[in-house]
């Protein structure tokens, strides 16, 4: 099996695996972060989602190959040490979660939303977000927690994922 | 119903549990506590014999050594003053693990992040026979508050010999006991340093009233919310053990399918463990990919008979109906049959529920190890002592070898009451002499779990045109009875639930067949007001003495602005009711398209009622939450099936709500202190299908009688 170089969260790894596995799959069961979360398979839920050179990716329907060498962001590389990054920090004030496992999805895809539009209108949440998943129904605390976020320092919120 | 009978109401046996409770030995000694948790005080919460056999399935049969059997909670305080509270009952979303931590910092004066909970553990906690039903609030919130209080007099105790003086006028707060006319106080720690007390919870100890609670009442963060936004806490699926594998089962074709043959030649040369036993065919590899080639590779042939279609799923419902002599299933008071003679209206109408999937974001997971004949799981369950039994029955080994371990996983609505990837795994892992982890895929998740039961109920309503309902009949074939008895004060009533052996695999579901019952009543009690003339609130109140409930309906149409007018397209509809002993109320606003057929609810307004809140920030999270995933089945949910096939087992394909079908959620929370708190995570939802079809009535004058209301929009034509 070829060796693969990625960098995540500022650090570089050598795993050997074939290209066609998920980055996910590699994430969790090579690299041991578990943050990113298996929920279908598909790129339907959104609980994997991770950032490839600050853009919002399903992991799940990543090929670990097709990412060698691009800046990975996952939920573990979001906070500075102990300092939260502003959605964390928001999604926590917001109690934006119940079982939390869609959270560290939902945290990565407002990453990216931020990044890309720092004062998001509630549609544009909705619209941004519509292909994560809570089931237990928490939206309308995310919606709050994003926009809350949004209104923190315009650096602060749009940073991470920058690595 | 009375508000008095309120506090009466048995719990609604749960008619779908799968799984029995096994009978339970609890084999800790009093010398045993200190043995693993070193010196301190422990108080341990003894349940009365009456409620233990309501929680734990069955009476036990006692042994004579030193503690009592009926133990559903324990306390310790260790000599660092840390807190260790041991329950049975699971954190699976519902935020239990941070509303039991208010009721015992409330109680024992120590602050929350004091507190250790060690939840789930078969080998560490005592016996429960499962988180359901609504029943934390009620049972273990209180048992610990007992606990707690029981825990905070033996410290103000232990401080009066110190002190040499009366416990009177001695005060606990903080972690500590002060005497404020000595002017001195000792922590907690001090206390405890050297005990080995024991103490079996007083019978009567009062505790803290509602009115004056400081920690419970208001509202608390996740107290491990931390670990959740950092990607930091464990689930069952992201546990990891040194030289664990990968398990994978070999799926029937469909369900009930037999193998007829299997070569397995290939795999066997692919450096894989390889099991077959019965109908049971898995493999253990490395990884996951290499356990996912491997089932590839085998070449197996399946045999199966046909099976019943969800197209004719309500006329095979009706025709295989089993007749029942169980008297829970018949309710009958007065005289049914005059009663519809001398009504001035009868109307009669079907409603039918579709099976729906759970879809918990994490699906089943376990990982499985076994040092000889112990075996050790860690599982996603809502029954570690329920699939602790399973595993003792399925590898026919005692209970007593069998540890079960419940991390805080990704959700259940009473889906995940049984143990099937523990098996698997320790099936494996047994086969492979190394610890193997299963986590099914989606498709497993949506195909060889359980579903919420589908269901026909035919409702009679017999009114006067002064809008008195006189008479009222209701027959539910297969989804269930919980819910099924009318909190309508009407004289004549006959209900029965009719078993049916079910095409599907089901069971419980948040809110069971309350969900599908309230849906039928409500939907009903519309069609009656309608064929009166009157306005639907006012011909509930009329109906309706319940005070409860009757302050949750006005609560929620004051919200809402009921009998304000509307615009085109516009709806407006209510429903409510009373289940798990909490009182619900919701009002829903929906906008039909009259060209597209598409239906958009816009608002939602429910009113709740629980007693005293124990925290409101979290009861409005799950109220919100029962509305949000409530419209999936209201609207667009159903389960597809065919020849013991599921055909839309797949996200891409069974559609759940997301950001974009988000109405406005507004929560009215009535706090009654002076009212046991009860529980929150199944009741709010029962409401929401029969307003959300009321409204669309009222929109367009269409009644739908069928769950989910508009899979595919609404035919106006």
């Amino acid at each position: 099996m070829p060796t693969i170089h990625l960098a995540i969260n500022g650090k570089s790894y050598s795993v050997d695996a074939d290209p066609q596995t998920s980055l996910l799959t590699v994430l969790r069961d090579d690299l041991d972060l578990t943050g990113s979360k298996y929920g279908c398979g598909e790129g339907m839920c959104g609980a994997c989602t991770v950032l490839i050179d600050g853009k919002a990716q399903r992991s799940c329907i990543t090929r670990v190959g097709s990412v060698a060498g691009k800046q990975i962001t996952t939920i573990e590389g979001l906070a500075t040490g102990d300092q939260l990054h502003p959605v964390q920090q928001a999604f926590l004030d917001a109690g934006a979660m119940q079982c939390g496992y869609c959270t560290s999805g939902m945290i990565m895809s407002a990453v990216a939303l931020l990044r890309k539009n720092p004062a998001p209108s509630e549609r544009d949440i909705i619209s941004s977000m519509d292909g994560n998943v809570c089931r237990c129904g928490t939206y309308s605390r995310i919606v709050s927690a994003i926009q809350q976020a949004s209104k923190m320092p315009a650096q602060a919120a749009a940073k991470g994922g920058t690595r | 119903m009375s508000a008095k009978m309120n506090f009466e109401v048995p719990l609604e046996p749960e008619r779908y549990e799968l799984n029995a409770a096994a009978p339970y030995r609890f084999d800790l000694g009093r010398r045993d506590f200190f043995k693993f948790l070193g010196a301190g005080i422990v108080v341990v919460s003894v349940m009365k014999p009456a409620l233990a056999a309501q929680e734990s399935g069955g009476a036990r049969r006692r042994r004579d050594d030193s503690l009592p059997k009926e133990i559903n909670a324990w306390l310790h305080i260790g000599e660092d003053g840390k807190v260790t509270v041991f329950t049975g009952k699971v954190e699976v979303g519902q935020n239990i693990r941070t509303s039991l931590s208010q009721a015992v910092s409330e109680e024992l004066r120590v602050p929350i992040d004091r507190l250790q909970f060690v939840m789930g553990d078969t080998q560490l906690t005592p016996f429960d026979m499962g988180t359901f039903g609504s029943r934390t609030t009620p049972t273990m919130n209180l048992q610990l508050r007992r606990v707690a209080a029981a825990a905070r007099d033996t410290l103000i105790g232990l401080a009066a010999t110190q002190w040499k003086t009366d416990v009177k006028g001695l005060v606990a707060s903080d972690g500590k006991v002060s005497d404020p006319r000595g002017n001195r106080s000792v922590e907690y720690a001090a206390l405890t340093k050297g005990q080995q007390l024991t103490q079996v919870l007083p019978e009567e100890d009062p505790l803290i009233p509602a009115a004056d609670w400081r920690v419970a009442g208001v509202s608390a963060p996740k107290v491990d919310g931390l670990e959740f936004v950092t990607g930091k806490h464990r689930y069952p699926s992201d546990q990891k053990l040194p030289g664990m594998l990968y398990g994978k089962v070999l799926r029937p074709a469909a369900f009930d399918a037999t193998l007829s043959s299997i070569d397995t030649a290939k795999t066997e040369q692919m450096g894989v463990t390889v099991v077959r036993d019965g109908n049971f065919v898995g493999v253990a590899a490395p990884s996951s990919q290499l356990a996912e080639s491997a089932l590839k590779a085998i070449h197996a042939e399946w045999k199966s008979e046909p099976q019943p279609a969800n197209k004719e799923l309500f006329d095979y419902l009706r025709k295989n109906a089993e007749s029942t002599t169980d008297d829970d299933d018949r309710h009958e008071v007065g005289s049914v049959d005059q009663a519809f003679g001398s009504a001035d209206h009868k109307l009669q109408a079907t409603y039918t529920v579709q099976y729906i999937a759970h879809v918990p974001l994490e699906p089943r997971a376990a990982v499985a190890k076994w040092d000889g004949d112990q075996l050790t799981v860690w599982t996603g369950t809502q029954r570690p002592f329920g699939v602790r039994g399973q595993l003792a029955e399925a590898f026919h080994i005692p209970e007593d070898h069998v540890r079960v371990l419940m991390p805080d996983m990704g959700s259940g609505y009473g889906g995940k009451h049984t143990g099937e990837t523990a098996i698997e795994a320790a099936r494996l892992a047994k086969a492979a002499k190394r610890p193997v982890k299963v986590v099914w895929t989606r498709e497993e998740e949506f195909t060889w779990a359980y579903f919420r039961p589908a269901g026909v109920i035919d409702v009679i309503g017999g009114v006067h045109n002064d809008g008195t309902i006189t008479a009222w009949e209701m027959h539910n074939y297969n989804s269930g009875s919980a819910g099924i008895r009318t909190y309508y004060d009407i004289p004549n009533q006959r209900m029965v639930f009719h078993p049916v052996k079910s095409p599907l695999r089901q069971g419980s579901y948040r809110a069971l067949a309350a969900t599908a019952n309230h849906f039928a009543r409500e939907s009903h009690m519309d069609e009656l007001a309608h064929s009166v003339k009157m306005d639907s609130l006012e011909f509930r109140l009329k109906n309706l003495k319940d005070e409860r409930l009757r302050a949750v309906f006005q609560a929620a149409g004051k919200q809402f602005g009921w009998g304000k007018s509307k615009t085109a397209g516009q709806g407006f509809g209510m429903g409510g009711g009373y289940e798990k002993l909490g009182n619900i109320a919701t009002f829903a606003e929906v906008q039909v398209d009259a060209k597209s057929g598409n239906v958009k609810v816009i608002r939602v307004v429910s009113a709740f009622e629980c007693g005293a809140i124990v925290n409101p920030d979290n009861l409005r999270n799950q109220i919100e939450g029962s509305n949000v995933q409530g419209l999936g089945g209201a609207l667009f949910e159903a389960i597809e099936f065919e020849n013991g096939k599921i055909l839309n087992g797949r996200l891409s394909q069974y559609r759940v709500p997301r950001f974009s079908d988000l109405p406005k959620l507004e929560t009215v929370l009535l706090d009654r202190k002076d009212i046991p708190s009860v529980g929150a995570g199944e009741c709010p939802m029962i409401g929401l299908a029969p307003a959300i079809a009321n409204a669309i009535f009222d929109a367009t004058g269409t009644r739908l009688r069928a769950l989910p209301l508009v899979p595919n929009g609404l035919k106006t034509s």
